[in-house]
């Protein structure tokens, strides 16, 4: 069985389609703006499904108001993490929202190598399934 | 990186991304798409002129700000400018998007903050900077303390300023000649190249005293260069000053009683010879001082029936009181 078929993790939104460009990703930014969200990027290289919360670029965006510098911002990250996922959060602070209203992956390394089924055998011929995604099996630091 | 050409069973394409931001109206490259949504594109000066609404501000400019011919005359120029830019573009005929930084030169109190504050929305409404917002700085705000705190911050306010103007006052102050080891060239260098590259994201008015300014240019040609509209405030006259003066009293609700109109416009006349007059803020501290005496002395009367006559009136004796002519 396959278990990842198009060789791209698909997580958060736009994750079926070709790599946004710049431009593209700048409208997402201004249309989260115009909603009043703030935005944030993460960076990781576990992309385990369950891996729920990144490694925080910088701080959350809150004072920043218009896409070119959270662009600027997303840029450095990609400069300085060149084969790592990255992604954008928008953050709805909206009393009783106070949740991320979207997120999107902006960089991906050049392979991604997907994940393998973990069977594992547990009491009463029982079987317990997990996926492994095969990045981790290198220590952290060297995984692409 | 691995191009996409799985595709789902069934879906004949990826569906194009479309953003969801609310189309605004015909950019510069889809002519065309006016007669479908958004006003149709402008023909002539006077139609940008009505979807801008630039008119208004610069209508407002003449009408709030007493004096300043030159500035104003220049920022028509500009103005215009800009719009016959816009209908460049819309017929096709591409011009390098304009350099409009600009530097901002005049005494103390002359409105070089205010009139930094009408050009933010004046290119805002022409469509040059994305939001009408100004951010203004000092040095403090872009210069670090210590090794390596310098550039952090001044990209920290530049991304702040992103899509407006950023204005920094008593820009002078970046540069220190008589420190080589100041980090303020390091902002500067910072400074330089957004202004260079990003020139679409942002505008940067600089803004400080005359001569200081044209010292701070010499010792940075290449921030000289990169700015091209240097405007020049002038002082104002005691005339202006006195206009001024009725602008910010009625303002604020008070008005000059009999003969005060007139002891103010000596007071001018002599402070305007003291060292450090500083134009319009002068004015305005003159006309507290005098609202501070206006009070105290309905406030020693303490059994008078006050009308709202009493209370909007300052009285000649008010301005009269000032220390500049006892001493005279």
């Amino acid at each position: 069985m396959m278990t990842n078929p198009t060789g791209r993790i698909t997580q958060g939104q736009f994750s079926f389609l070709p790599d946004l460009s710049d431009k593209q990703i700048t409208a997402q930014i201004r249309y989260g703006l115009d909603k009043g969200y703030a935005w944030s990027i993460e960076y990781t290289d576990d992309p385990h499904p369950r891996n729920t919360y990144w490694e925080m670029f910088g701080m959350p965006m809150f004072d920043l108001h218009d896409p070119a510098g959270i662009l600027g911002e997303l840029n450095d990250c990609r400069k300085t993490f060149p084969d790592r996922y990255i992604r954008m959060n928008a953050f709805d602070s909206t009393r009783g929202v106070e949740s991320v209203a979207m997120s999107f992956i902006v960089n991906r390394p050049l392979t991604e190598p997907g994940f393998g089924v973990v069977r594992q055998e547990a009491e009463a011929r029982h079987l317990r399934y997990t996926v492994h995604p095969y990045a981790t099996d290198r220590p952290e630091g060297e995984r692409r | 990186m691995n191009a996409l050409d799985y595709r789902f069973p069934g879906a004949v394409k990826p569906a194009p991304v479309t953003a969801p931001a609310p189309d605004p109206g015909p950019g510069p490259e889809a002519p065309a798409a006016g007669a479908m949504d958004g006003p149709p594109p402008a023909r002539s000066v006077a139609e940008v002129l009505a979807q801008t609404q630039v008119e208004d501000v610069l209508g407002e400019l003449d009408r709030d700000l007493v004096g300043l011919v030159p500035v104003k005359a220049r920022i028509r120029d500009i103005a215009a400018l800009l719009v016959i830019d816009k209908l460049r573009t819309q017929h096709g005929l591409t011009s390098q998007s304009p350099s409009l930084h600009m530097c901002f030169t005049g005494n103390p109190g002359t409105g070089k903050t205010t009139v930094a504050m009408r050009m933010a929305q004046i290119l805002h409404r022409l469509g040059y900077v994305r939001t009408g917002q100004l951010v203004a700085v000092t040095r403090d705000d872009l210069v670090g303390q210590y090794i390596g705190h310098t550039a952090p911050k001044t990209k920290e306010v530049l991304k702040k300023a992103m899509g407006g103007v950023l204005f920094i006052d008593e820009a002078y102050y970046l540069y220190r000649p008589e420190n080589e080891r100041d980090y303020g060239q390091e902002a500067i260098e910072i400074l330089l190249q957004v202004m260079e590259n990003q020139r679409d994201d942002l505008v940067v008015i600089l803004a400080g005293y005359k001569d200081r300014m044209d010292t701070f240019f010499q010792s940075n040609p290449g921030m000289s260069s990169r700015i091209a509209h240097h405007l020049d405030f002038p002082d104002y006259s005691g005339g202006e000053l006195m206009q001024i003066a009725q602008r910010m009293l009625d303002a604020q609700n008070y008005r000059f009683g009999d003969h005060a109109a007139e002891a103010f416009r000596r007071y001018l006349g002599l402070r305007m010879a003291q060292p450090h007059f500083a134009n319009a803020r002068s004015v305005r501290n003159a006309l507290d001082r005098a609202r501070l005496r206006q009070a105290s002395r309905l406030f020693a009367d303490r059994n008078r029936q006050l009308t709202a006559d009493d209370l909007l009136t300052i009285e000649a004796g008010e301005i009269l009181a000032s220390s500049l002519f006892r001493t005279n």
